[in-house]
């Protein structure tokens, strides 16, 4: 249907978080070459995190992302924790955790129903889907809503929450708003039902390629918070300090975001890996949310990623409760923030919505910041989507309109929710040949 | 005829846009007095002119200018929308080094070089230095923050709607944790930044147990030869306390204490 010669170019690619361009070459209709395109500005925290201290640093590095501010923090918490020798308390890791869970709540209902529901719906954006499904848009801002006071009762405020430091909690939270936040959890519930059958209906686009999958592995648990990196190539783990030879990051000259590949030229992180990758570890609830969706693992479909994040949403409200059942349960006790030996290097890695997030910080004896690194998520995933793109494309191509071609590619990325601070201006969309 | 509204994103967490975002309760509401005719984060439409632009993001490349002073040109107003947009935030901190030397930082010498190699992607990589966007362009209201604070978004779109302008007043965050009865976060042992910080986050750091490190930027007329005596006063010496004005305001110390640019 796209036959002959042409080449599109979406730049500015809309609802995703960052800056990318799409660019597809079809010449006498075979797909040349489909490419991604990172234009984000570089803000080089790498580089001037340098001479800072550590408690300095995950408040600093929060700033790499407004979506997962929640999860730099932990990392670099970790990180910084690991490098000079500290062992957080039960009670602290126990926050942490809950702290992780509301975020991924509110990012994966801003993702589904906000930045890729209108697709599906074939609506531009959210803003018709006001009118013409003003119910899933309302109980979406609901969800939404409640997640964000999630955080912000134990983060202090929803966006770079100041409450945590390294060693431990500055400010506890308040057990009243805790209780309150469980018994809206609870409530909220039904709403959840409703949001899951919202997604149910939606159709997926028919298009698989078997990749690896890699995610953080917890022997007890469905692993967001701790754990090895496991991969579904070698079905064994690798620990978190080798992230070096696991992310293997490389430089091309189009894209200002770093690549990485581990077994083969690419792989996958974020929800749809780790629900491949520990399916059994999810909470019952979720994974009875994973079969009304159609969702069977291993699952090869990367817009499937979506469902995928449904079923963690449910996974994450379950967890949610049961864990603000032993804050209560156990109450809280202020403790001062465990102290630390400066000088040493330490690697932490959390799961964050689009997957696993590695922080590593070096410390000279005077605590001062030496050399620093950040393997994001989606860095890992660009050359993941490249691939998949460049597989889809010459089918693509065959079987649909130019529009539709363009859909499905923006679609894919969204799909992996990529957060290169991104989004495709339609109207920048030039037909050429 | 409603006022149209864009939003924009350069350097940035783009949380402030999410932040905007989190303003749920009354984001259907307020759909119905405007239109947003551009938001990349959430939307895909776009729009050619706009009553007032919303800019988020510091500016770091030549690319990135030229696209901000079209947006100016099509706007009856334009605001900077949080910290970057405002001071240049916590990553006009990477002034302190050559582009080059950043970029060798991040991704070896090796791989900068091979990049910065190659003509057709130069504009990409070609880092100038981080500047507020009132270094490119006139603004005419900032939101300041990091993140900016929602209700102070909400009360300037309620100017717009009512056809007036605010007025920015300076005060210090000082005065507003005053104003909470917070216990001095000097009193605690610790050294803050609220006597010289713009106001308007109601002091939120200092209330939830932190201090302030003055992400709302320098007050204009900033006592800051005293405020350093106080500093002083507190055990940091002048390396450290530069450190604490550069945190979140690098691009405005220099500014500041040198004279106006």
């Amino acid at each position: 249907m796209s036959q002959g010669t042409w080449t599109v170019k979406v730049e500015h690619v809309t609802r995703v978080e960052g800056h990318g361009s799409i660019r597809i070459d079809v010449r006498d209709g075979s797909v040349r070459e489909v490419e991604l395109h990172i234009v984000e500005a570089n803000r080089f925290f790498e580089s001037f995190v340098r001479g800072m201290g550590p408690a300095e640093i995950p408040w600093v590095v929060s700033r790499v992302c407004g979506i997962c501010c929640v999860g730099h923090q932990l990392a670099a918490t970790k990180a910084v924790e690991a490098a000079l020798g500290i062992e957080p308390s039960a009670q602290t890791v126990r926050l942490r955790r809950l702290l992780n869970l509301s975020q991924f709540i509110q990012s994966h209902v801003l993702h589904v129903f906000f930045l890729a529901v209108p697709d599906f719906l074939g609506a531009p954006s959210v803003l018709p889907l006001a009118r013409t499904h003003p119910d899933t848009v309302r109980r979406a801002l609901r969800l939404k809503k409640l997640a964000n006071d999630f955080t912000a009762v134990f983060g202090g405020r929803t966006l770079h929450p100041m409450t945590g430091t390294v060693g431990g909690w500055r400010k506890l939270p308040d057990l009243d708003a805790v209780a309150d936040i469980r018994r809206r959890l609870v409530e909220a519930l039904p709403e959840l039902e409703a949001a899951v059958a919202t997604v149910a209906e939606l159709p997926l686009p028919d298009f698989e390629r078997e990749t690896e999958y890699v995610s953080l592995w917890h022997p007890d648990r469905y692993a967001l918070y701790d754990g090895e990196v496991y991969s579904s190539d070698t079905k064994g783990t690798a620990p978190v300090s080798s992230y070096e030879s696991i992310c293997n990051e490389y430089a091309v000259a189009r894209s200002t975001s770093k690549r990485s590949r581990w077994h083969r030229d690419s792989y996958m992180v974020g929800a749809l890996a780790r629900v491949n990758n520990a399916f059994d570890r999810l909470r019952p609830e979720a994974r009875e949310v994973a079969e009304r969706l159609g969702l069977r693992t291993p699952c090869f479909n990367p817009y499937a990623n979506n469902a995928a994040q449904v079923v963690e949403i449910a996974h994450c409200f379950h967890e949610s409760l049961a864990l603000l059942d032993e804050v209560l349960g156990e109450g809280l006790v202020p403790e001062e923030p465990v102290a630390g030996t400066p000088g040493g290097r330490g690697v932490g890695a959390v799961e964050v919505p689009r997957g696993i997030l590695f922080h590593d910080y070096s410390f000279d004896a005077d605590g001062r910041c030496v050399a620093a690194n950040a393997v994001i998520p989606t860095s890992q995933n660009v050359a993941s989507i490249e691939d998949d793109m460049r597989a889809f494309a010459p089918r693509m191509v065959k079987e649909m309109s130019r529009e539709d071609v363009t859909l499905h590619l923006e679609m894919l990325l969204r799909a992996y929710d990529p957060c290169i601070s991104c989004s495709v201006h339609m109207l920048d969309v030039r037909f050429e040949g | 005829m409603r006022p149209r509204i864009a939003f924009f994103d350069f350097a940035s967490c783009e949380g402030c846009q999410l932040a905007i975002l989190n303003c749920e309760d009354r984001l259907l509401d307020l759909l119905q007095l405007v239109d947003i005719v551009e938001f990349r984060e959430a939307l895909s439409e776009k729009g050619a002119r706009y009553d007032v632009a919303f800019v988020e993001g510091s500016i770091h490349r030549e690319i990135d200018a030229e696209r901000l002073r079209d947006i100016r040109a099509r706007s009856r107003l334009l605001v900077a929308l949080g910290a970057c947009a405002s001071t240049g935030n916590v990553q006009a901190a990477a002034n302190a080094l050559s582009p080059a030397e950043n970029f060798a930082r991040v991704y070896g010498e090796a791989a900068r070089n091979r990049v910065q190699a190659d003509r057709r992607h130069w504009p990409l990589w070609a880092h100038t230095r981080v500047r507020p966007i009132e270094e490119v362009v006139e603004v005419d209201h900032h939101l300041r923050g990091c993140p900016v604070v929602p209700e102070e978004f909400l009360r300037f779109l309620g100017h717009v709607l009512a056809g007036t302008r605010p007025m920015e007043r300076p005060h210090a965050v000082c005065t507003e944790c005053k104003a909470a009865g917070v216990r001095c976060v000097f009193e605690r042992g610790e050294t803050c930044m609220g006597q010289v910080t713009w106001a308007g986050c109601r002091a939120i750091c200092t209330r939830q147990g932190y201090r302030c490190d003055g992400c709302r930027g320098l007050l204009p007329d900033a006592n800051l030869a005293a405020h350093r005596r106080v500093l002083r006063e507190h055990g940091l010496d002048d390396e450290a306390i530069d450190a604490r004005y550069d945190l979140f305001c690098a691009a405005g110390r220099q500014a500041i204490e040198e004279g106006p640019l």
